[in-house]
């Protein structure tokens, strides 16, 4: 049994279809990772997962009972409003100190507990967000992007985070990640996006894959890969006319 | 004790104090301090049609600003920035009201009273409909408060926590058309944002927990109903604006000695 299953997704917001047909599970455990271009749908995909956007055709399906973790792709929090990371954790029915404290733990910052949101940094922010995201003990990890605006130290430190919290507690991981060099090593599976599964599979398999390639360059491993947009990329044209038909 | 008119007025500011404390500090967190304007402007075309249908004025306010406020909620992202629209809808809907006001012939009222409010005369009825509202408000957001805050962090995590932020937008919809329509007579539709607004500013350098803004931001407006009655009766000035200037000056206040405590 699948801990999320995604069958024929599409979104659409007004005229303008932002992901078609789109199928996907996700097992216990494992390590998934969603690459693609700005605008491919990626965190669209996240946010029909989480419940956050209703799909325009297909559905999503949590498996029984699945407790899911989220960590968005940015927050900002008014500095008017004044928070203690603790109170943020246990927002919004409550979790017990020890839980709070545990999840801080995991997240590699025990001390913050106390601090207030409005003065944390960037990477004690990110931090936090994945603490927030433990506290339910869950079952699947979703994070979109959770290393933007992290230095190249810091968002690997994040990513190693990312996986001790995967060996500690088993949890499935589904992450968006521009960092491809990061995506390689690290996941089980990737899943390129354009709009619909331009390629799927092992990181081995999709590096290689001509459609990946089309997309970010068949540079060393992706690792310095330009998100370059070929619009003579076969996918790129089914797209765009499937595009018209729907105006 | 509720024959003298200086004790209803005064249970009316500590009211509207009350109800505008956690409400404020909402508008202040979302950044909807225009969006509270808006509202509270609409209100005015509000007062216009029930003086013309002989309706209760609070009836009628708070009617049309929440017509108002739920027009806003419907438009949002859809082209104009939110300041563009907001701008639009409230200077439009005073100005209608303004123009509407003008067609009751035969009924001579006095405009200022409902602009900058008329606490001095606060009968007993309206104290019961000043409670009862701020109560009403009071419980409302109390009921919601953790979804309310959740919402107010991220839409994307209260998605994820089992919460509908546009619920919770809507909640907050109400609550602001409820106490707009019982600070009209106590501020007046022009200084009402200035009730939602100061106390909860003033509050944030004293305030280390969400609640706390809201008890802290309470007692700002409260006091500054206190000692506004009280300089508008001394030096014979306005109520509504004295009690506003004299919530201005706490936030000046506060906020210089809070610039003071974090550069030290």
């Amino acid at each position: 049994m699948s801990l999320v299953d995604v069958e024929n997704l599409s979104i659409r917001y007004g005229a303008n279809t932002v992901l078609s047909n789109v199928s996907l599970s996700i097992d216990a455990g494992e390590i998934v990772t969603i690459v693609g271009p700005n605008g491919s749908g990626k965190t669209s995909l996240l946010r029909a997962i989480i419940g956050a956007v209703k799909p325009s055709k297909g559905r999503v399906t949590l498996g029984r009972d699945v407790r899911l973790g989220y960590v968005p792709q940015k927050l900002h929090i008014d500095p008017t409003l004044p928070m203690s990371v603790a109170r943020f954790l246990a927002l919004p029915h409550g979790v017990a100190p020890a839980q709070i404290e545990a999840a801080l733990k995991q997240a590699g910052v025990p001390e913050l507990a106390m601090a207030q949101m409005s003065r944390l940094s960037g990477g004690q922010f990110q931090r936090v967000l994945l603490a927030r995201a433990l506290t339910g003990d869950p079952q699947l990890l979703i994070l979109d992007e959770a290393t933007q605006g992290l230095d190249q130290p810091g968002s690997a430190a994040f990513y190693q985070q990312i996986e001790k919290v995967r060996r500690d507690t088993g949890c499935a991981v589904l992450m968006i990640s521009h960092e491809l060099h990061v995506v390689m090593s690290a996941s089980d599976r990737v899943v390129c996006l354009n709009g619909h599964v331009c390629c799927e599979g092992t990181p081995e398999v999709v590096a290689s894959a001509p459609e990946y390639r089309a997309l970010f360059g068949s540079g060393t491993m992706g690792a310095l890969a330009l998100y370059r947009h070929d619009h003579d990329h076969a996918h790129d044209a089914s797209n765009h006319t499937k595009k018209k038909a729907a105006e | 004790m509720l024959d003298d008119f200086m004790m209803r007025a005064t249970l009316a500011g500590i009211g509207v104090a009350f109800a505008a404390a956690p409400l404020g500090c909402f508008v202040v967190w979302r950044r909807m301090a225009y969006f509270g304007d808006a509202t509270a402007h609409a209100a005015i075309l509000g007062i216009a049609l029930s003086l013309a249908l002989s309706i209760s004025v609070f009836a009628g306010a708070l009617v049309i600003a929440l017509v108002m406020a739920l027009t806003v909620n419907l438009l949002t992202g859809r082209g104009y920035a939110m300041d563009t629209l907001l701008g639009v809808l409230a200077h439009s809907a005073l100005a209608f009201g303004l123009v509407a006001v003008s067609f009751l012939s035969g009924i001579r009222i006095d405009l200022m009273a409902y602009l900058f409010g008329d606490i001095l005369a606060v009968s007993r009825s309206d104290l019961v409909v000043i409670w009862g509202g701020a109560a009403l408000v009071v419980a409302l957001i109390g009921w919601r408060w953790s979804d309310l805050l959740t919402a107010t962090l991220n839409e994307d995590l209260a998605y994820a926590s089992g919460i509908d932020p546009k619920r919770e937008q809507l909640v907050l919809t109400l609550a602001l058309a409820i106490t707009v329509a019982v600070a009209i007579k106590v501020v007046g539709v022009l200084l009402i944002a200035a009730m939602l607004i100061i106390p909860a500013a003033a509050a944030r350098p004293l305030s280390r927990t969400p609640e706390g803004m809201a008890v802290v931001a309470a007692g700002i407006g409260s006091i500054s109903a206190l000692v506004g009655l009280r300089a508008a009766y001394v030096f014979d000035t306005p109520a509504g604006p004295s009690i506003v200037c004299v919530a201005a000056l706490i936030f000046a206040a506060l906020s210089i000695v809070g610039s003071l405590r974090t550069s030290t």
